[in-house]
Order: C-alpha cells, then structure tokens, then sequence
C-alpha cells in the first residue's frame, strides 16, 4: 500500500509543549518538510530563539543551536561562514526578533547574509505570559496594556517585511498567514523560495508567518483563527515583498 | 648600556611617531631590547603626538616613566609641557625652525636643530625635515650604531618610497652642532 | 620561531591568534584595541578566513558562540566597555561549552570612562560579570611576546576546556610596540576534520549520527543542578588544578613582596631596582593566569617578609585575591592608581617606602 501522508522525518518522533490550536507546530513542519523534500535535513543547522520555540531544538531534527534572546541573525551569521555550503536558518518569535533582535535582524539584512529568517508573529510575547510585543495591535490587550495598545503610550505596531523590503540585502521578504489551508500551502512555497535563493548566494531571505496565540489572546483555537484574518492581515498585508528573478 | 627612555613629542604631521619608531627599528636591528608607546586617542586628534621610545642592553621593564634622558621637543607646547621631565644632564633637542622660545632648564644639554631650514638647503628635501631630527639625536646620544639606520631605511622605504632613502641618509649627517 | 619583528601589540595580537590557526573573528570598533578588527579585516581573508564588523559587542559575541558552536576556531576581541556588552555571551558560551578567545585591552571605567591603559576589570573577568555559575580562563600578559604565546596557548586551553579563555592585556600592551617574534603558524582545521574531531559542534548531521543540540536552557531544575554539578563543576576543579600559573621574582628572602600583573609588574620590577639601589630586598608574585588564582605562588614567601602590597591600576581589586591567599598571616597593602593614570617605578619605590615606615 502506498502511504498518502507520512510524518515528516524532518520532526522528531515527540509530543511538543505547544498549547493546543497554536500555528508554532504547523511552522515547525513545515520548515522541517521543506529541508526533508529538498534532501538537506543531514546538512541545515538552525538557530531557535528565547521565547516559546526556545525548545526548537527538540522537535527538529536538524543541528541546532538556541541563540541568546534576539541574537539568532548574529548567531547564525557565523555558523554560515564556518560552514558556507550548509543551509541555516533562525526561527525566531515576535519579541525575540522585533524587539530585542531588531539591531541583529536589520544588520544581517544590512550584509545580506546568505541564511534565512522564519519569523512567528503572533503579536504577543508567549512565553512571558501575553506581555505586549512591538508587533501587538492597536487596541489589542496584553498584560502591560490592559485597555489595550494605544499610539500614545506604546506608538504603532511594527511591519518588519515592510522596513526589511526597503535594505537591499534583503532580497527575499514574504509574508505568509498560516490561518487557513490555502495560507499554509503558500507558506510552505515561500520557505522552498527561501532556501533556494540562500543555496543559489543571493543574499537574505526573510519570511514572516501571521500566527495565532488563543493561550495568551484568550480566545479558542478557531476563534483565533478567525480573529488574525479580521485584525492582523488588514494590517499585515500577506504579500511578497520582494524575490529574485532566479527563484520566481 | 643603562635603560635609555626618550620622548618625542610635537605636532600631528611632523613624523614624532616616525622619529619614535626609526629609533625602535633601529634599536632592534642592532640586537638591543627597545619599546614604543605612543599617545593614542583623542589627544592624537587635537592635534598634538607624541612618543616614549625605550632603549637598553636588557629587557625593558617600564615602556613609560615619570622622566627621560632625551626630549625631543618639535614644537613650543611639547617644550613647555615636557622639559621637567628631563633628568638633569639629560638631552634636549629643540626644533629651532618651529620653536621660538627659549628652555628654562638649565642643568640639561640643550640641542639647537633647525630642521626646516637644514631640511631645504642641505639636504635640498624639506621632507626630510624629521630624519634630520632624527640624525641630531642618534649622532650626538649613544643609543644605537648610527650606521644600522641604513638597515632601517631600506627595511621601511619600500616599492615607491625607496627613491626617498638617499636624501634621508643625507638626512642622517646633515645637521652639525653649533652650526 | 619566526625572526624577531617590531609590532604594535594590537597586531601581533591579531598575527598570533592567525597564526595559531583562528580563522573567524567579529569585531566592533572600539579604542585601545581597534588596529585588532583593522588587522583581522585586511589579513584574514588572505588564509580563507572569515571577518564581519559586527553591528555591536553584542553582535560580536554572539557571532563568536555560533562560530564556535559550528566548530570554528574563533577570536573577539574589545577593551572594557564593551566587555561589559559581552558578558550574557560568555555566560551563554560557558554554560553551551564553546570554545573561544576572547582579548580584552582593558581602559580606565566605570562607565564610557577613558581610553587610557587601566586594570579596573579584574572583577568584571574573573567573578563571571554575566549571570550564573560559571567562569572564564584569563590569562595577563605583561609583554607583546608573552601575549603571542598566550594567544597560542588559549586556544589549546579553551578546545581542551570547551570553555571561553580571556587575554586580559591593557591599553598599553595595545598600543606599544616591542620586538616580538610570533610562534609559527599551524593549519586551520577543514570543515570534515570539524566533524571528526568536533562531534559536539554543529556540523549538519550528515545523516550519520544522531542530531546536535546545543543549549543553555534547562527548565527542570533538577537537570540544570546535575549539569551545573557534573559537568562544569569538575571543569572548573580540574582548571584550578592545572591552569594557574605566576612568576615568582625573589620572593624567597625579601623584605616585601608585591604582587602585580600585567604591564603594571613591568613598572614594579623597575621599582624593585630602585629599592634595591637602597638595601631594601623585595621581590614579585606576576599574576599570569587571573582565574585560575595561582595561590600556590604564595606557599612561596618566608619568614623575612613582612609586607605584601598588591599594585594595580584599579581602585583595588586584584588585592582581594591576595588578601585571600594570604589568609591573614601578613599585612596587605595596596599601591594604585585610577583612573588610566599610570603608575612609575620612582612613584611607587616612593609610596613602599611610606608603607614600610608605618608598618
């Protein structure tokens, strides 16, 4: 009998600690089926971030390095100078890499440095237990703005692809939302684009995946759902920003 | 030979640094032990340089001191900041093309170097300015064979600044005291 | 050995870690150390090394530890400010077992402070200065040959250790030149020798072994108290065993016995001639490794000593390290200056001479 659908030999054979309906498992399969179909699980190291996927490590089955909080672009830089053929990759979170790692994150842009970025925004720092991030919405609530973000006390969210499509090294910035099917399938396109534009030295390539957080937003895991297609994508438009001609 | 500690001191632009390290190479090439220090800094950016150069038979136990046995003195302010830093009996050599007043010291040997002058008309290349300078010192104070500076001319004039290296061992013998 | 070349001690720094086979070095500009990075940008790409301007210290570290991590022979260096930046990446290195070296031209603080040659970070190097239990290897040159040989050796310490090894010089060994003649050069290792030699490093798992992690987290106390207990604690005992190292100058009979490191023993050893000029015996414990302490050097003064005086240019921390190697059995007194102020021999035979008259 011929399988139709078989667990990924990118993931380790474990239960994760991700709450339940939490997109942090689909964008974990999904980076891993990628490197499995592109034959690159044996030769990819990845660089996992402070925050919830701090654990990457665990479930990937990949080398693996947790960075110090917001420091995975830095990180990652050099494992690709000692090894300039692997595929490296930091899985970073919206706290980790707007936030504290935005120096990092613009810099390794700035050099156009040949690895790729899988950023999870969920506009909520997780694993702190629903603090404000710099990507938290306008009137959205977070346990240090309880009545919800405003433009005086915290100023705007930041649109990371949209400061990223503006450093010439960045040279591949997508923004996939992983809310339904349809999000999932595009994402999982724009992580191949990714890796070939990182295999084929065109410089960095930076893909951001609109995420849910029912823990922290309060709400179920459909609710969730439905809630990041009514609030985010208005204000995160899903779009390629940016892509080489060698990969479209 | 005792320990010889020399400060070299004058403007950006005059070559202290390069007077300074002349005489290091020089030190170096003729067996002795020798240290450089220089200011860095933004002291370095106002304008001002200079240079502790430290020469002996053994090795150095102290690049810097709170006195020297030879001032070079390039410009006014390096001759009033440092002259009471010169042990008595000690040498100083001023600058006379740049300096124009007089060393209140008087228990040291005071040497009257006009390199700008000599520089033009003896040695016909006021580039040469800091090399007679240099020449005075290692001519008139025992710290190295004065025939090794050969050896350091050849080892830092290379490629295109080699055709420099005749006028600054011109340079060298150019200056005579009370001339 | 190579023959004898007078160099800056920036650069030879840099021309001592090439040598000694580094091949990846991140750094940020920052005065007295910034003919390192100048050296490293121009000279590094010449052996099929790797440089980047990190956009900070913090980048910098950070950049090591991966370099590390994936199995790369890799230097930083910075002066005491930045040090500071640095410390949640050594924290990080030590506890992750990355090996690394790490020099630190040290400058006047606290703060933004003064670029002048200073001693002010012997806390900041030898108690952590990041979080946890954890330490790093210093080593304290006193001279521009020493360090070379220091660079060479910190390497060999810090893979036998897998653990950050520090060079603590100061802005003076930095900026001054001296004859140094650098150990000669030994290859660098090839990303298939990393894998054999390196089976922790992150190499890709090449389908032939199970995957790499490396971590600092541990959430479970339990596991992080074995970790802490089993395998860094013995780490750090077997340094203490084997790594401390001083040079003893006629400690055996003198009357007072300093203790210094670094370029600061340099001017104590001249003060030494100077007090000796006047009948007054003494001799020197030079501090060359920081952490480990070499407290067995102490073992060494006898009965004629009746003074030990710490001298450093800082407020006065070495001296807490003596204190506790002396253990009460003598006076210790301190000798200083602050601020990137420097000492001199004349100075400090001055300032002995009143210690002894009051003791």
């Amino acid at each position: 009998m011929k399988p139709v659908f078989e667990v990924t030999k990118g993931m380790r054979e474990m239960t994760s600690h991700y709450c339940p309906g939490c997109t942090h498992g689909i964008s974990h399969r999904l980076v891993m089926e990628v490197l499995d179909e592109r034959g690159q699980l044996g030769d990819a190291i990845g660089v996992s971030p402070v925050g919830c996927s701090i654990t990457a490590h665990q479930y990937m089955n990949v080398d693996m390095i947790e960075a110090s909080h917001g420091r995975a672009p830095a990180t990652a830089s050099a494992i690709k100078r000692v090894h300039p053929n692997a595929p490296v990759f930091t899985y970073q979170g919206d706290g980790d890499l707007a936030s504290i790692g935005m120096g990092e994150l613009i810099h390794a842009a700035g050099r156009g440095e040949k690895i790729c970025t899988f950023f999870v925004n969920n506009a909520i720092y997780g694993m702190t237990g629903g603090q404000m991030a710099p990507t938290t919405l306008l009137g959205q609530k977070a346990t240090t703005c309880v009545d919800g973000r405003t433009i005086e006390q915290a100023g705007s969210p930041m649109r990371i692809c949209e400061l990223l499509e503006t450093i010439p090294g960045a040279v591949y910035v997508e923004r996939v939302s992983l809310h339904n099917p349809a999000g999932v399938r595009t994402a999982k396109k724009a992580i191949h684009r990714a890796f070939e534009v990182q295999e084929k030295g065109l410089g960095y390539a930076f893909v951001e995946f609109l995420s849910t957080c029912p823990t922290n937003w309060g709400m179920t895991p459909v609710k969730a759902l439905d809630w990041l297609k009514e609030n985010m994508i208005p204000y995160y438009p899903v779009k390629q920003f940016k892509c080489p001609e060698e990969v479209k | 030979m005792a320990a010889k500690r020399m400060l070299i001191a004058g403007f950006g632009g005059q070559g202290v640094l390069l007077i300074g390290q002349l005489i290091a190479y020089t030190a170096m090439f003729d067996g002795k032990e020798v240290t450089w220090m220089p200011t860095y800094g933004p002291e370095m950016r106002g304008g001002t340089a200079n240079c502790t150069v430290c020469v002996s038979d053994k090795p150095i136990a102290s690049p810097v001191g709170a006195t020297c046995d030879i001032l070079v003195a390039m410009n006014g302010p390096s001759l009033e900041k440092f002259e009471g830093m010169l042990k008595p009996g000690g040498d100083l050599f001023i600058n006379s093309s740049v300096v124009s007043i007089e060393p209140t010291r008087t228990d040291v040997n005071v040497h009257y170097v006009d390199t700008i002058g000599i520089a033009e008309h003896e040695v016909g290349n006021p580039k040469t300015a800091n090399t007679v300078m240099l020449g005075a010192l290692l001519r008139t104070c025992d710290i190295v064979n004065v025939d090794t500076i050969d050896k350091t001319l050849e080892y830092k004039m290379t490629g295109s600044k080699a055709k420099l290296i005749p006028d600054n061992k011109k340079a060298i013998f150019a200056w005579q005291e009370d001339k | 050995m190579a023959e004898k070349k007078l160099m800056k001690g920036n650069e030879a720094f840099a021309q001592a870690a090439i040598n000694a086979g580094c091949r990846f070095y991140f750094g940020y500009p920052i005065t007295p150390q910034n003919e390192v990075p100048e050296y490293m940008s121009r000279e590094l790409k010449k052996v099929g090394g790797s440089f980047i301007q990190a956009e900070s210290e913090l980048a910098s570290i950070n950049m090591a530890y991966g370099a590390a991590a994936a199995g790369g022979r890799v230097m930083i260096s910075s002066s005491s400010p930045g040090i500071a930046l640095m410390q949640e990446g050594f924290s990080a290195a030590a506890v992750t077992q990355a090996p690394m070296v790490a020099i630190n031209v040290m400058r006047s603080g606290p703060g933004i402070g003064g670029i002048q040659p200073a001693q002010a970070d012997y806390f900041q190097v030898t108690r952590g200065g990041g979080n946890g239990d954890y330490h790093i290897i210093v080593y304290a040159p006193k001279s521009i040959q020493e360090a070379c040989e220091m660079i060479y050796k910190a390497f060999e310490v810090a893979d036998e250790y897998r653990n950050p090894v520090m060079i603590c010089a100061d802005g003076m060994l930095g900026q001054m030149m001296e004859p140094v003649a650098i150990p000669d050069p030994i290859p660098a290792m090839t990303e298939e020798e990393i894998f054999e030699a390196k089976p922790w490093a992150l190499t890709g798992h090449k389908n032939k072994r199970e995957r790499n992690a490396i971590k600092s987290v541990f959430l479970q106390q339990e596991v992080l108290e074995d970790f802490n207990l089993n395998v860094l604690a013995p780490k750090y005992e077997k340094a203490m065993r084997e790594l401390p190292e001083a040079e003893l100058i006629d400690v055996e009979g003198a009357e007072v016995v300093f203790v210094a490191y670094g370029t600061t023993s340099r001017v104590v050893a001249e003060a030494m001639d100077l007090l000796a000029d006047e009948g007054i015996k003494c001799g020197l414990i030079r501090l060359k490794t920081l952490w480990p302490f070499p407290e067995y050097a102490f073992d060494a003064i006898g009965e004629s000593t009746k003074n030990v005086i710490a001298v450093e240019l800082s407020m006065g921390q070495m001296i807490q390290d003596v204190k506790l190697a002396i253990n009460g059995k003598l006076p210790v007194d301190l000798i200083n200056k602050v601020g990137g102020v420097l000492l001199d021999p004349e100075e400090i035979a001055e300032r002995t001479k009143k210690i002894m008259e009051v003791r």
